[in-house]
């Protein structure tokens, strides 16, 4: 069983090959594993497509089967895999994070407390949040 | 500094970049009797989002989610580099840098709980971005490595695991937050904390360069406060 993380967590994924560099995942399964989804239009998130690429298009989308990893790269993200290619890490791109800072717009996040009880940034709308972080280290 | 403010619809997120955890971060916690929210972040999910690279940083949001204050440190000051390593006494100037900046820092956090956005430490839309640290494409990387390894750490395949923190470490030098969460999941070090000759020994390397750079704040000392070794 192939491990594809990304942003949104860890999913495992038991339609996923792993050959080499390249992950390969069944065409119905490339939206639980990586949220972006393949259309006529290429590889879409919401309104935003990426376009196949012509000359290769065998190496992104071949017989039912999507090569996620090569995608990713298409995309400037980072793909990172285990020895084992067990388990993939598909990094967000830094012009994303990039554009949620520069918006000002504060990225918003969910993250347990000390009982487990999970947290939005977004339950504080309304109060002014200091946002400060600490560690044990 | 919460009690007098609470009332002000002011809330502080306190939140631990600990990959070991709720368990680790609890004794801290509790020691530190917190009245406010406190939340666990083993895959340092917000110094990716904010570019954060060293504790303790901080980002004030306004009542609509922007952010007035982009990634800062939050009231540290250099000047505990010229602590004495033997017993850990930080000479009297030292100390006096240190208080000042935390007190100076501490009075600007109320005085924007209290004035949001008429508060003099409040800045514009355009100074915000001006103050923004943007992640580049190796930061990207960076994240990636570090996150895969947290997980594979995660997981018990911490030989695997040690390649990637390692790679994340030194693909971005100047996060501290990457090297010595890594330290700490190699080895806890003396008193828990990942400060063993190595660390010191990154920090010295600094020379004039900060540990914590100051934050753009009227009042905040600027000085590094003492010689650094050469």
């Amino acid at each position: 069983m192939v491990t594809v993380l990304t942003e949104s967590g860890a999913c495992d994924v038991a339609s996923a090959k792993a050959k080499g560099n390249d992950l390969w995942v069944k065409r119905d399964d490339v939206e639980m594993a990586i949220g972006w989804n393949l259309k006529p239009e290429g590889l879409c998130q919401g309104e935003v497509c990426v376009p196949m690429p012509r000359s290769n298009a065998d190496e992104y989308v071949n017989d039912g089967n999507v090569n996620i990893s090569a995608w990713w790269k298409l995309m400037n993200r980072p793909v990172l895999h285990d020895n084992d290619g067990e388990t993939w890490m598909l990094g967000a791109s830094a012009q994303d994070r990039a554009a949620a800072l520069s918006s000002l717009d504060a990225p918003d996040f969910r993250l347990p407390d000390l009982d487990g009880k999970m947290h939005s940034l977004s339950d504080f709308r309304g109060k002014r949040v200091f946002l400060t972080t600490w560690s044990s280290w | 500094m919460y009690n007098d403010v609470k009332d002000q619809d002011f809330m502080i997120i306190a939140v631990a970049e600990e990959s070991r955890g709720e368990e680790t971060a609890r004794e801290f916690v509790d020691e530190a009797k917190a009245e406010y929210i406190t939340l666990i972040d083993r895959e340092h999910h917000i110094a990716d989002l904010y570019n954060m690279v060293n504790v303790p940083q901080s980002v004030w949001i306004d009542e609509q989610g922007r952010i007035v204050r982009p990634a800062e440190t939050a009231g540290s000051h250099d000047s505990w580099r010229a602590m004495n390593r033997e017993d850990m006494s930080v000479p009297d100037d030292a100390a006096a840098l240190i208080a000042t900046a935390q007190e100076t820092y501490v009075n600007a956090v109320r005085d924007w709980a209290v004035n949001g956005a008429s508060s003099k430490h409040a800045f514009s839309a355009e100074q915000a971005r001006a103050h923004l640290e943007l992640p580049d494409a190796n930061v990207a990387l960076t994240n990636a490595n570090f996150r895969l390894g947290q997980y594979l750490h995660a997981k018990g395949n911490t030989d695997e695991a040690e390649i990637f923190l390692n790679t994340a470490s030194q693909l971005r030098p100047e996060s501290w937050n990457i090297y010595r969460q890594t330290m700490n999941l190699k080895e806890l070090g003396p008193m828990g904390l990942a400060a063993d000759e190595a660390f010191f020994e990154k920090v010295d390397g600094l020379g004039a360069g900060r540990y914590y750079p100051p934050p753009d704040m009227e009042g905040f000392p600027k000085e590094l406060g003492f010689e650094p070794p050469s």
